[in-house]
């Protein structure tokens, strides 16, 4: 019983997973390694990398800040609507990208009081980076704040209001002790939305227009060649971003490792 | 003494719960002041509102004569101890120990020197690179005293500092404290809910109930002279009955004590002492008459339970020598007397009287 029960998971997860990837990587390099080399450094391609690696940066960089100061006041404020306003957070989650991506040409579109605006002030949002930057703002929201929340609960205020006795300041006890408490937690979250940065296709096909060499990232680029019959390219990139999603992966595991071992109970002292 | 602590009519308002209401008392330079009361009695709050951690609804504090309402914490320059340690998990013992002192930008070569100081006074020598995790508990709450001492706070708080470490080694803190506070003379402030902790720790005690402050004394003075009928509950055993006062005597079933100067038909509560209630198993012996309900083994004594022909319930302690001697039996007929009692004063609820009415001792 146990025999077939492993050879079943086993089966339903080659089907599943294996089974595809290793087809995705054998066609990317059914050419050889010349025609996926020649596929993965042609320009678009090539934009394709960089503009997803700009997005993604700013993406991590905001959600971190933004998503541990939304931690710190989950977890340390009292205020009116908190609960709402914790359920509001999961949001991102329950609303599919594309309708995401739908939500915010709505709200830039040229006819609203926000478009009109940037529209004079010459700012394009719609159909560039800062849209596509929005949209994947948007769809990663939860993940840092969703790590750090609990942890900030477990590690309590004590130790904080111990450095505070000790003469510290707020900023210096948040930089010295809340922050080592939390960063395995921050560091997960991050890579979480690293993960997703890269990946995200929905709600960034909505709102960038995926114009070639302009604002077509990686995701769509793959789309694109696959509309296009160009199979070997679609593939090529495909693999290039398959192996990204990997070592993230691993960074992943490390990561969630270290954060049980900061938010866990305490081991047992001798 | 100067006065190095001053709580002047402190109440604190959480919502609609008033959990410390108009609290006053003062902490003389170098004083070991125990805070006792039972949970939920505020004694916790007081010494956060004294630390800045929470601020006062209403009411001042002054450290060293100074208001510092206004000052905040990390300004007070005062040492904190928590109950569950609230040690730097990611710190060694001397990255906690050296905390403070880094803070306050001492010089490499102070921080070390401070810190070694203290390691090797909290009997922590050898433990310098470990984690917190790699401690017991009693060493946890020796570093977190360390630690708190290390930028000589003038004055040290303590909030149930041995309440999460075992029996054993609880005791040997206490005595560990004591000495400590001998050596330093750092004016201290603990907090517990342990009784036979806060007598023999402290050179005063404050006892609190329900956010007031029922009683100021040396240990023995609320232990000899309870304020409130609570203080003398909460603080060792007594037995409690309560009668009608006529023509002086308080009567209650067969008993009677005099009370010369309580007013006729009032009500009075009378407390005594375990171990002033006299036993023998001869029926003879004393006037009043009781069954034996219950003998307890308390190691050093044993206390026993008495039931009254009229159906009164007493604890009795007597010690190891004097039962030894006796021959009692649960279910035997004995004969009792109580050698003294006092007036319980009534709970008024706020502030305290020192004084009991009445107190006296009566002839077998």
């Amino acid at each position: 019983m146990k025999r077939v029960l492993i050879a079943v998971v086993w089966g339903y997860f080659a089907l599943l997973l294996i089974g595809p990837v290793a087809y995705v990587c054998a066609q990317a390099f059914d050419g050889g390694v010349p025609a996926f080399w020649n596929e993965v450094t042609k320009p678009e391609a090539v934009h394709g990398f960089w503009l997803t690696a700009k997005i993604t940066l700013i993406v991590v960089v905001a959600n971190v800040a933004f998503g541990t100061a939304t931690a710190l006041v989950l977890a340390r404020q009292r205020f009116r609507g908190q609960t709402f306003f914790s359920g509001l957070i999961d949001l991102p989650f329950a609303i599919s990208p594309v309708i995401t991506g739908f939500m915010l040409i709505l709200l830039f579109g040229p006819g609203t009081i926000l478009g009109a605006f940037f529209g004079t002030m010459d700012v394009k949002i719609l159909y560039a980076v800062p849209a596509m930057v929005l949209v994947t703002l948007f769809v990663t929201f939860p993940f840092v704040v969703r790590e750090v929340t609990p942890i900030l609960q477990a590690v309590g205020t004590d130790s904080e209001e111990a450095a505070r006795t000790l003469g510290a300041s707020e900023w210096q006890t948040f930089l010295r002790v809340t922050l080592p408490a939390i960063r395995w937690g921050v560091i997960y979250g991050a890579t979480l939305t690293i993960a997703r940065a890269i990946g995200e296709f929905g709600a960034v096909l909505v709102v960038s227009g995926n114009i070639l060499l302009l604002t077509q990232t990686a995701t769509l680029h793959i789309y694109q060649s696959y509309v296009d019959f160009n199979y070997l390219g679609a593939y090529a990139v495909a693999v290039v971003l398959l192996s990204i999603s990997f070592m993230i992966l691993m960074l992943l595991e490390v990561a969630k490792a270290r954060s049980a071992d900061a938010s866990g109970a305490e081991p047992v002292s001798p | 003494m100067t006065t190095k602590i001053q709580v002047r009519s402190v109440s604190k308002r959480f919502g609609d719960v008033e959990v410390v209401s108009n609290v006053s008392f003062s902490v003389g330079e170098g004083e070991l002041l125990g805070l006792l009361g039972p949970s939920g009695s505020g004694k916790t709050t007081v010494l956060r509102i004294i630390a800045g951690l929470e601020s006062p609804t209403t009411g001042d504090i002054f450290l060293d004569g100074l208001r510092v309402n206004d000052v905040p914490v990390q300004e007070r320059n005062i040492g904190f101890v928590f109950q569950h340690y609230a040690l730097f998990k990611h710190m060694t013992v001397f990255e906690n120990v050296a905390f403070g002192l880094k803070i306050k930008r001492r010089s490499k070569a102070d921080v070390r020197a401070r810190v070694a100081e203290l390691l090797e006074l909290m009997g922590l020598s050898g433990l310098t690179d470990r984690y917190p995790r790699q401690l017991s508990g009693g060493q946890r709450q020796r570093v977190a005293i360390a630690r708190a001492l290390a930028p000589r706070p003038r004055v040290l708080l303590l909030d149930e500092p041995f309440g999460a470490v075992d029996a054993q080694v609880r005791q040997e803190l206490r005595e560990w404290l004591i000495r400590l506070h001998h050596d330093l003379n750092v004016t201290s402030l603990f907090v517990t809910h342990d009784q036979e902790e806060a007598m023999e720790v402290s050179d005063r005690l404050i006892v609190f109930s329900k956010g007031h402050v029922d009683q100021i004394g040396t240990p023995a003075e609320v232990y000899e002279e309870p304020a409130t009928e609570f203080v003398a509950r909460f603080i060792g055993s007594m037995n409690i009955v309560e009668a009608e006062v006529k023509g002086g005597l308080a009567r209650v079933r067969e008993l009677e004590f005099p009370v010369p100067h309580a007013d006729d038909g009032r009500r009075i509560r009378i407390g005594f002492r375990p171990y002033y209630v006299k036993i023998s198993e001869d029926p003879l012996h004393f006037r009043q008459h009781a069954r034996l309900r219950h003998i307890y083994f308390l190691g050093v004594a044993y206390r026993l339970e008495i039931e009254t022909d009229t159906g009164l319930i007493f604890r009795s302690r007597m010690n190891k020598e004097e039962f030894r001697q006796r021959r009692f039996e649960v279910g035997q007929r004995v004969s009792y007397a109580i050698t003294q009692f006092r007036v319980l004063p009534e709970d008024q609820g706020a502030g305290y009287s020192s004084r009991p009415l009445a107190e006296g001792p009566l002839t077998p």
